[in-house]
């Protein structure tokens, strides 16, 4: 995602940049999108509270930040956080969404990071994906391993940071396959053998994140673990 | 953090604001630059070069400021930290705007 040494490849991360995808792909995929974050700002304008305003910024910003650092992994690759998962952890995956929209809208207009073109694609792939399927599997997760203590947190915010990752690839090759970019086998094997890894980098700095939070501001996470807040 | 003004909220928005920045100031200079996941996948099966820049997202995009993560017309070494300075204020400013016009419309009632 970092550009200097790159500046030929118009392209980064898990960002698709224009003329991968297909028209009806990229149409699919930006009305997928635009719907669920109509909702998102429904639920947002019905249900939040002042107290969550702050938190938007500061998990946008967080997110954006983290996004341009690129970790190395074996076999001359690297990957950078998503950050959906954090996000929907954080704020609840309607807030949480309207946070990840933000930050792709930015990356694609400001730095041209993403194709416009791609943008539905790569706000579903790595913003909702997390925001609600990695938020739904962390809650699940944290009611099966103990919701008011670290374990279930720790164990939730892990393995559903990893999973959308491995999600997030997964869809994206699929969009590539049926845009006719590559075949379906070949890219689900590529994408998938490095983002495994990826998502291991995704899972300790998701956690690493929560942990801090849960330590210093308990009452800030969106399912507030119910013992902090009254002591 | 329904009062702003409480030191235990302005510590909270400092500390993860200033965190985001140091972040993208201090350490984007340090990324790897190999290239990631689905650049490589692009590259090992040949098919980098069907990417391309949309009319219409050279149109839209701010490429008289930036060269995708650097500044332009600063000196090198600061470009990508200023990049990121401009970038982490500018979703910080747009997602609490945005999270501020949503439930300042907002008619339920205060967290009981």
């Amino acid at each position: 995602m970092i550009s200097f040494t790159f500046s030929l490849n118009p392209y980064f991360a898990l960002h698709i940049p224009d003329g991968f995808l297909n028209f009806p792909v990229s149409l699919i995929t930006a009305v997928f999108s635009l719907l669920l974050i109509a909702v998102s700002l429904k639920r947002v304008e019905a249900e939040y509270q002042e107290r969550a305003v702050p938190l938007m910024g500061v998990c946008a910003a967080f997110v954006f930040a983290a996004q341009m650092i690129n970790f190395p992994i074996p076999g001359g690759t690297s990957g950078h956080l998503l950050g959906g998962t954090l996000a929907g952890i954080l704020l609840g995956p309607w807030a949480g969404s309207l946070v990840m929209t933000v930050v792709f809208i930015v990356q694609t207009i400001l730095f041209r990071d993403g194709g416009l073109t791609a943008l539905g694609a790569n706000i579903f792939n790595m913003g909702l994906i997390g925001t609600f399927g990695g938020y739904y599997l962390y809650k699940a997760l944290r009611y099966s391993f103990g919701f008011s203590r670290w374990r279930g947190m720790a164990m939730g915010t892990a393995i559903a940071a990893w999973t959308s990752v491995v999600m997030a690839a997964v869809f994206c090759a699929v969009q590539l396959a049926i845009s006719g970019t590559v075949p379906l086998q070949v890219a689900l094997v590529a994408m998938l053998s490095w983002h495994f890894l990826i998502g291991i980098g995704e899972a300790l700095i998701t956690l690493a994140a929560v942990n801090y939070i849960w330590r210093t501001r308990p009452d800030l996470i969106y399912d507030a673990p119910r013992s902090l807040l009254n002591p | 953090m329904n009062n702003l003004s409480s030191p235990k909220n302005k510590a909270f928005i400092f500390t993860g604001l200033g965190s985001a920045l140091a972040i993208a100031i201090f350490v984007s200079p340090f990324a790897s630059s190999n290239p990631d996941g689905l650049d490589r996948v692009a590259q090992d099966h040949h098919f980098e070069h069907k990417a391309q820049t949309h009319p219409l997202s050279q149109k839209l995009s701010a490429q008289a400021i930036f060269d995708e993560y650097a500044l332009k017309g600063v000196p090198q070494p600061i470009a990508t930290p200023l990049a990121g300075l401009i970038g982490t204020l500018v979703v910080f400013g747009l997602s609490w705007g945005l999270g501020k016009v949503l439930v300042k419309k907002s008619n339920s009632p205060p967290e009981s």
